[in-house]
């Protein structure tokens, strides 16, 4: 390898990192220049206000899924059911938080059904259920990822109808609101929901020995079975964890709109997250995974939202940008593409040529 | 004989290159009519390239191509087919989920009123299979539903199908048993009959003194030479195919039978009637430290099941196996590596090299495993290791944080041996570690396999070529349809002796 | 008495659908009177002819060994443009009906073109044309769109009575003709079965020589132009054009498939198969339907659980398949080949 500046800067294009950054620039740079107020921050009630924050806060909750998502599509897997598992997780936790008209005193207050501590780890712990059935179905019955899901996908949102015996539950208790509405240190709470779930994850892939199983699993099960790995228990959590993530993203939903519906929460989610995770330069084949790109892919998702709102364009449009998004990066991710537009200069991360079987 | 007529085919000067690597340069080949010409070369030397330019996969930035009287220009496989050049692969590349008859007329279909015609095809796949190849089935099976040698044959039918007239076999007899590569050969001399020109891949010396009329060689992307079979005698063909390196081959000791004391010790592993209905039969074996043992059969004897028996990747239905003297039952790979067996599998691809990952991360793999997940080595403590092994090993690569795949086969198989040697294993199961890789690092690793041997270590050597497991081996096992049949040590090591135990298995019961 | 087992092997899978669909039907009809007439199952094509159009073209990108996710919302896209040029531009239905199957058409192309040239994963592509799809509908217009154009509510009154008494509507027309149509293409064309090829094993369908690129394009293509059929026949059963039609029919259409005998991993899979996954689809709406009190959700756990069954079945199958051992290396052909040989006298017959 060069050592020289054309050397880095092929290094630094080589990272699967760099596109995503350059992506996101594009976007901020187009903001820039051609929406007014976009990079405005105000401090209104103690905390910040602008368009920049209203992004961050809006996209926590496809970041956390991404996050999730991306381990499971490193071990060459997916998980289509993650919109529903939303739905599941809102729905919990709408029914047992609810709100009960009280007196205390003089004043109407709205309580809680049950302890909200306990309404969210519930709400959680039942998307880690259905990630504990999906998890099983992949890696003890052997069924295809996308095919395992999708029952999931399928049947979650009849689950979530079950849970609110098909009605949309509102919820009245204040303090829950805070978990999507509210502000910490002048940030979005979200924001800081994403932090934490994305530290733990970084250091349990990046401090513990679990990021490298999940590429070498990914990449090659039985090579790394008859190195001693368990590929069967790894898939199981990571089918977990990923709907853990999307548990958590259920609250924030929940929180948001302050209410549950079954058939509506959590829609298209798992698009997106998978459109994130695609974007941040994880492959759909597993392997190497990137959780910092997934979370700049999710940015990414949302930037365009905004902007095209921003703009005062139909938000219809919204899905149109979206699409063309996903053709774009299919694109800029084929080798094929890539040697056609870009001919000599082909910033692939393998500089040397693969050793022909000659 | 063929150098009165004109070549069928005649390919010269074709130079073709990659990125960095010179694939062919300057190469000359020419094919008679009713001729099997073999394509000689280690891995590196230019066969595979020079087929791919012959059937339009790749395009050669100099040189010609010249079938019968046309210069060709072949564009793609399908292109070469229409031209009359046809390919039978290793891995026969047909569908496994069609029928046979589709497998072979797919694409030229007999059609009724604009319709496929199925009955007429299974008739004419039938009667191809039957009047050209000897083989009678039920064309309306899936493909799936036979063995790789019948599949092969399907794939040759396909190829006679198209009015060949040239048959390119790529390492056909890589999966096939004695008798199936009989069947194959009787096969060809009906094609060379037919005036077909065969281009013959292999790299089985045997079967190339067998049935090719003329032998061309290819090192390093150059050709060597052209020479008729009949006067090139063995050593000569392998001096020009590695040069000098082979010199390092010949002059390694053969072992023998150093064990004759050794027996007395306690072995190290010890199993005792290993085995499961339709796998393999009940076995014994013993590895004592110091001490390599060979497992020597044909394909399909038995050898990688028994090596993964004793690894844990299959349960035994049967019998138990005490590690150092402390019986055991080793259910999966896991346990098998606790108890410091390391395995190196047949297919280095699929089952052992993880292929994006790092030289440094396939190196370190199995201790990160034992280790736990919590436990991590950092970075730099596997770069320590890894370039520790790097360099021991010489296995050659820019750095420890290629992926994996950049490297050659050899170096590849390298990686994992270090992969078990960083563990400190007791035991190791070497199963075909030299196959696919060329002369010198095959001498490499017989070299390294002896001289771990000497460090203490107990290895079981799987390999089909005969030549390798006697050089190295301490004893050799004979296996033969699943089941261990005898076992040999001193004087008996011989060629001559296994070859006939092979052949005659139930004599063993008669002693 | 060895060749009828082995040719019930290769339609396993069918027969469990159909037994399944009996099954069913047969629950249907003890638990509801009313149930088993024929005209309550003449019902279940009428109003699911549009998703088994619809799911006969995804099984035929499944059995290549690709999917087609956009296919809920091209057929969305296709009642919007139907409804925006007969109402708004007042077209006629002869030049509104080929646009619409065009447009479908040429998505399909789009992605076919994708997918092939640039090597995609067709989860992907295919993503990107739901967005599409679906996000034109909404730029062509947000709320419905009513359809009072006469040949069209012509056509979708029109009873075709059956000799018997019992009547089905055009849709269900379209729906056999295709049917056949798919039929005839899959096992009697050239195309078809490079189909098969492909998704049995790609690499050696270009190697055999086969049009893999072509027909790839192709695939994607017919699957867009039996959205927009199934588009079309949903407009004539809904009346009108809405960007909220459809929505989740790909799921819809993949259960038909699946629950048909389709193998998602490809090279296998019955358009009849996918035509009983239909109506198993609509038995259970049926179900549930007539139960009364049960709500239209669920039809989707109902739906969850059967894919999961029917999965499950299939892996279970393919399994034992594999242990049977029918291709180890040697084992059947060595000994037929033995047998042969023998017959030759080229080799000593073996004692069995």
């Amino acid at each position: 390898m060069q050592g020289n500046s054309t050397g880095r800067l092929r290094r630094i294009s080589a990272s699967k990192m760099f596109w995503p950054f350059v992506v996101l620039g594009l976007i901020l740079l187009f903001n820039l220049i051609f929406t007014k107020g976009f990079f405005n921050l105000d401090i209104r009630d103690g905390h910040l206000f602008g368009t920049t924050i209203d992004i961050l806060n809006r996209s926590s909750q496809i970041m956390i899924i991404a996050i999730g998502l991306t381990l499971v599509i490193a071990t060459h897997g997916i998980d289509i059911s993650v919109g529903s598992v939303v739905a599941i997780s809102a729905a919990m936790a709408a029914l047992l938080i609810g709100g009960k008209l009280v007196l205390r005193g003089d004043v109407q207050e709205y309580v809680t059904l049950v302890p909200m501590p306990v309404a969210i780890l519930a709400a959680v712990g039942v998307a880690g259920l259905a990630g504990g059935w999906n998890g099983l179905l992949v890696s003890r019955l052997k069924i295809q990822p996308i095919v395992a899901t999708l029952i999931l996908m399928v049947a979650g949102r009849g689950v979530a109808q079950l849970i609110t015996n098909g009605q949309i539950i509102t919820i009245y208790y204040k303090p829950f609101f805070f978990l999507g509405n509210g502000f910490l240190f002048g940030l979005p709470f979200t924001v800081y929901i994403v932090a934490v779930v994305l530290a733990f994850t970084l250091f349990m892939t990046r401090r513990t020995a679990l990021g490298l199983y999940i590429e070498s699993i990914g990449v090659n099960p039985t090579a790394s079975r008859y190195s001693g790995i368990k590929p069967e228990r790894i898939i199981f959590w990571v089918y977990v964890f990923g709907s853990i993530c999307a548990g958590i993203a259920g609250l924030i939903v929940a929180s948001n709109v302050k209410s549950a519906d079954g058939n509506n929460a959590g829609d298209l989610f798992e698009l997106d997250a998978i459109l994130a995770v695609v974007l941040g330069g994880t492959s759909l084949n597993g392997g190497k995974f990137y959780l910092g790109g997934s979370v700049i892919g999710a940015l990414i998702i949302q930037s365009l939202t905004t902007t095209i709102y921003a703009q005062g364009v139909p938000p219809e449009i919204t899905l149109v940008v979206k699409a063309l998004v996903v053709f774009a990066v299919t694109m800029l991710q084929s080798e094929s593409f890539r040697k056609m537009v870009f001919g000599r200069f082909v910033p692939v991360a393998s500089a040397t040529p693969q050793k022909e079987s000659v | 004989m063929q150098t009165t007529t004109r070549p069928l085919l005649s390919m010269s000067g074709i130079s073709k290159s990659f990125p960095g690597v010179n694939a062919l340069t300057g190469v000359d080949f020419r094919l008679f009519p009713g001729e099997v010409h073999a394509l000689m070369g280690e891995n590196g030397a230019g066969k595979s390239t020079l087929i791919k330019v012959l059937t339009g996969v790749y395009k050669p930035e100099k040189g010609e191509i010249v079938l019968g009287d046309t210069e060709i220009r072949p564009e793609s496989p399908q292109h070469a087919q229409n031209l009359g050049i046809s390919t039978v692969y290793q891995e026969v590349n047909l569908c496994p989920n069609l029928t046979v008859a589709e497998n072979i007329l797919i694409g030229r279909e007999p059609k009724h009123h604009g319709a496929i015609d199925w009955k007429e095809m299974k008739s004419r796949a039938e009667t191809l299979m039957f009047e050209k190849l000897n083989v009678d089935l039920d064309a309306t099976r899936l493909l799936s539903s036979f063995s790789i040698a019948i599949q092969q044959m399907v794939a040759i039918a396909r190829a006679l199908y198209g009015s060949s007239r040239i048959l390119i076999l790529d390492e056909p007899t890589s999966s096939l048993d004695e008798t199936e590569v009989e069947q194959l050969f009787g096969v060809i001399q009906l094609l060379k009959q037919e005036g077909l020109g065969i281009l013959f891949v292999t790299h089985f010396l045997d079967q190339t003194y067998r049935i090719s009329d003329r032998i061309t060689v290819l090192r390093n992307g150059e050709l060597v030479g052209e020479f008729p079979t009949a006067t090139l005698p063995k050593l000569e063909l392998i001096s020009k195919m590695i040069g000098k390196e082979y010199v390092e081959l010949e002059s390694m000791p053969r072992t023998g039978s150093l064990s004759d004391t050794k027996d007395r010790r306690v072995p190290y592993l010890q199993i005792e009637k290993y085995g499961r209905k339709g796998y393999l039969a009940p076995f014994d074996l013993s590895l004592h430290d110091h001490e390599v043992i060979g497992l020597a059969g044909l394909l399909g004897s038995g050898r990688t099941e028994m090596a993964k028996m004793i690894f844990g990747i299959e349960r035994p239905e049967s019998g138990q196996c005490s590690i150092d003297g402390k019986k055991m039952r080793i259910g999966s790979p896991k346990e098998a590596i606790d108890a410091g067996i390391g395995f190196c599998p047949e297919d280095r691809k699929a089952e052992g090299i993880i292929e994006e990952l790092t030289v440094r991360e396939n190196i370190i793999l199995a201790l990160q495993a034992q280790n736990g997940v919590f436990r991590f080595l950092s970075p730099k403590k596997q770069s320590r290791i890894a370039d520790e092994y790097i360099r021991l090993l010489n296995i050659s690569t820019p750095s420890a944080d290629q992926p994996v795949r950049n490297l050659s086969g050899g170096n590849q198989q390298k990686v994992i041996l270090a992969r078990w040697l960083v563990m400190n294993p007791k035991v190791l199961i070497l199963d075909e570690p030299t196959r696919g890789i060329d002369v010198g690092a095959k001498a490499e690793i017989q070299k390294l396999i002896l001289k771990l041997c000497d460090e203490g270590l107990a290895i079981l050597f799987v390999s089909s070529e005969l030549d390798e497991v006697l050089r190295v081996s301490n004893r050799v096992a004979v296996l033969r349809d699943r089941v261990k049949i005898r076992e040999l040590t001193g004087t008996d090591m011989n060629e001559q002796v296994i070859l006939q135990a092979i052949a005659h298995g139930d004599e063993n019961a008669r002693q | 008495m060895k060749m009828a087992l082995r040719l019930n092997r290769k339609f396993l899978p069918l027969t469990v659908t159909i037994l399944l669909f009996l099954i069913m039907y047969g629950a249907g009809s003890m638990l509801y009177t009313g149930f088993f007439s024929l005209q309550v199952f003449l019902y279940l094509l009428i109003d699911n002819a549009f998703l088994g159009i619809t799911a006969i073209g995804m099984t035929f990108v499944i059995i290549s060994g690709g999917i087609d996710l956009s296919v809920g919302s091209v057929m969305a896209l296709t009642t919007m443009i139907s409804a925006a040029l007969l109402e708004k531009s007042h077209m006629s239905p002869a030049l509104v009906i080929p646009i619409a199957l065009l447009s479908g058409s040429t998505l399909g192309f789009l992605m076919g073109s994708m997918i092939h040239f640039f090597k995609a994963q067709p989860f992907i592509v295919t993503l990107g044309g739901m967005f599409l799809a679906r996000g034109l509908c909404y730029v062509i217009s947000i709320d419905s769109i009513s359809i009072k154009n006469t040949t069209y509510e012509a056509i979708s009154q029109a009873r075709i009575h059956l000799p018997t008494g019992q009547f089905i509507s055009v849709n269900v027309l379209i729906f056999l003709l295709v049917i056949a149509a798919a039929i005839y293409l899959a096992h009697y064309t050239r195309f078809g079965r490079t189909i098969y090829a492909i998704g049995g094993n790609e690499q050696s369908a270009v190697l055999m020589g086969l049009p893999v690129g072509r027909t790839k394009i192709l695939i994607y293509t017919m699957s867009g132009f039996f959205s927009s059929l199934a588009g079309i026949v949903m407009t004539f059963y809904m009346l009108s054009g809405y960007g909220l039609h459809a929505k989740g029919m790909e799921m819809d259409a993949i259960f038909a498939a699946v629950v048909g005998g389709t193998l998602l991993t490809g090279g296998v899979g019955y358009v009849v198969g996918t035509v009983f996954g239909t109506l198993i689809y609509g038995t259970i709406q049926s179900i549930i339907t007539f139960q009364g009190t049960l709500s239209s959700w669920w039809t989707r756990i109902v739906i969850g659980l059967l894919i999961f069954v029917f999965i499950l079945l299939q892996s279970i199958f393919s399994s034992r398949e594999k242990k049977l051992g029918s291709s180890a290396p040697g084992s059947g052909g060595r000994k037929m080949v033995r047998r042969v040989l023998a017959s030759a006298q080229i080799i000593a017959p073996e004692k069995e």
